[in-house]
């Protein structure tokens, strides 16, 4: 690694009553990279986010975004320093309209109306939103959602975001859209912390991945890399899937 | 690239200037209403000071989804603070209601930090407020200090307007009608800035305003203080143009159902769903006052079924079935 890492994790424990859903994990990231995050259900992935974003505290370890510890800070003063994340089953503010939803992730950095406003049109074009903008977010369908939680996390003008599975339940011509958006994210200078079930998406977006099993980090390296290791093919990938091979 | 073809609507729309005057007008035949229709004076009283009351409940029910059980608890704050200034220290009312104001806030953000510090949402957050009316029910019932449960009686001093005191009830219409001028106002902009719009949010989705940078904790705090202020504020007024308050009418339950049934009916969350369920709910309970006054709760039962009405058909109020048929008629005309 040659810059100073965005986000460094140290030897983080988290567990819930006796289950430990996150063990010793530590891990750390450079600006502007994207890494995956990926490994079987119920492997700690979400608690993992959880744990970065605020939602969740752990029991031991320390997370340091850009210099800075976040452990015990709430998640909208995490959002304030530049570290937002989407959510896995999406929340959508159903009775507000897809601009207004925008719009509160704006007010992470605007003070008025119009410059809310005018930046959410902004985001909703990037996206492709804009022709629905004022729809009630209820009204949507599945990608529409899934893209309205990216451009919410994007509105706040994060440093680094975290994108908790923002392609599962899509089609294969969708997912490639959303691709294309993360890429772009990317090139405008944020980082991207992504957990993906879809080995297709990570391993072509990735510029490394991190996989957890029971809670512990077993590989960490570059896609190629993650394919060859025998621990994360007994684990995860199994014998003669497609990325094994290649 | 079509996405500059998109024309960019604004998230509130704002009425036009033609829009401004009809409402300026509209607002000043209003104050002719004394003299046109004499015999309205009371229950148009009445109807303003509930609206103002709903639209202090509507702030934090409707728009940022803790709906309160007991928020007459403010509303008695109010009248007991003025009415004891008045009545111990002479205080003019006129005082008394910014104080009464303040006493409401204060209690009001007393509770929201007890309450939302620990995250109660829903059918928590709005039994403890019925407790909280509960508690000041009893304890204004058993101390005699503030009169205990006769009450206190304001001795009226005739025409007194620097003691809020009028002969005329036309002073109460004034006053009530321009505190419902306010609130709709305040509300209107409130739905224009950054603390409207994170009281939605709050509404929605607790986890997803964190999110988002929304401080749910500060934005809920700001909600309930506005709450509990103008509805405290219409506690005094109240107070002083009935010039007689007691435990059981302005700390009860029914109290509580009075404040809040307004805005559900009209439409929670929006500006003047509290003002429209007070026009219809008022003079509805009023009459059926006057005519089967040997059966002093019938009007309770219309409330009952008007409730159950609209519970089921109309879950977003008369406002909602407004913007709905104005939807209807609009795509019809495209």
């Amino acid at each position: 690694m040659n810059a100073d890492p965005i986000l460094e994790l140290e030897n983080i424990n988290k567990s819930f009553r006796g289950l430990k859903a996150i063990e010793a994990i530590s891990l750390s990231l450079s600006p502007g990279e994207i890494v995956g995050l990926i490994g079987p259900n119920g492997a700690g992935k979400t608690t993992l986010f959880n744990v970065i974003s605020g939602f969740s505290v752990p029991d031991s370890g320390s997370v340091t975004f850009k210099g800075q510890s976040l452990i015990g800070l709430k998640p909208h003063k995490i959002c304030k320093l530049g570290l937002t994340r989407t959510f896995q089953i999406v929340k959508p503010f159903n009775h507000l309209t897809i601009l207004q939803n925008v719009a509160v992730g704006c007010f992470n950095w605007a003070s008025d109306m119009a410059a809310a406003e005018a930046e959410a049109w902004r985001t909703l074009e990037f996206v492709g939103l804009e022709k629905k903008a004022l729809d009630q977010a209820k009204a949507t369908t599945i990608p529409d959602r899934k893209r309205l939680e990216l451009a919410r996390a994007l509105a706040s003008k994060p440093d680094m975001i975290l994108l908790d599975e923002v392609m599962a339940g899509l089609n294969p011509t969708e997912q490639m859209k959303i691709i294309d958006l993360v890429r772009q994210i990317r090139q405008s200078g944020v980082s991207v912390f992504i957990i993906e079930h879809s080995m297709r998406v990570i391993m072509g977006l990735c510029d490394r991945i991190c996989v957890i099993h029971h809670g512990q980090v077993i590989a960490v390296g570059t896609p190629g890399q993650i394919c060859a290791d025998k621990n994360v093919i007994n684990s995860y990938l199994g014998e003669g899937n497609a990325f094994v091979k290649a | 690239m079509l996405s500059a073809s998109v024309t960019r609507g604004s998230m509130r729309k704002s009425p036009s200037r033609r829009g401004w005057l009809m409402i300026a007008v509209f607002i000043f035949i209003l104050h002719f209403l004394p003299w046109v229709a004499p015999n309205t004076i009371h229950l148009s009283i009445m109807m303003f000071l509930f609206a103002v009351m709903g639209q202090g409940w509507n702030i934090l029910g409707g728009y940022a989804g803790q709906a309160s059980f007991g928020h007459t608890v403010f509303f008695g704050t109010g009248a007991y603070i003025s009415t004891m200034l008045f009545l111990r220290l002479g205080l003019t009312p006129w005082i008394g209601i910014v104080l009464a104001t303040l006493g409401g806030v204060l209690l009001g953000i007393f509770i929201g930090a007890l309450s939302f510090r620990y995250g109660l949402k829903g059918p928590f957050f709005a039994l403890i407020m019925l407790a909280f009316a509960e508690i000041f029910h009893m304890v204004s019932l058993g101390w005699g200090f503030i009169g205990g449960a006769e009450g206190l009686l304001i001795p009226l001093e005739g025409y007194a307007p620097l003691k809020m005191q009028f002969l005329d009830k036309k002073a109460f219409y004034f006053l009530s009608l321009w505190m419902v001028i306010g609130s709709l106002y305040l509300v209107w902009r409130l739905e224009r800035t950054k603390i409207g719009l994170y009281f939605l949010a709050c509404r929605e989705d607790h986890d997803a305003a964190e999110a988002l940078g929304v401080n749910t904790f500060r934005a809920q705090l700001i909600a309930i203080a506005l709450s509990a202020g103008i509805t405290s504020m219409a506690g005094t007024v109240y107070a002083q143009y009935l010039l007689y308050i007691d435990p059981d009418s302005v700390f009860g339950l029914l109290n509580s159902v009075e404040i809040m049934i307004r805005p559900i009916i009209g439409g929670a969350g929006t500006v003047f769903g509290p003002l429209l369920g007070s026009l219809i709910l008022t003079p509805l309970a009023e009459y059926s006052r006057l005519a089967l006054q040997s059966y002093s709760g019938v009007y309770l039962m219309w409330y009952g079924l008007i409730l159950v009405i609209v519970i089921i058909f109309l879950p977003n109020g008369l406002m909602g079935l407004l913007n709905n048929l104005k939807d209807r008629y609009q795509t019809k005309g495209q």
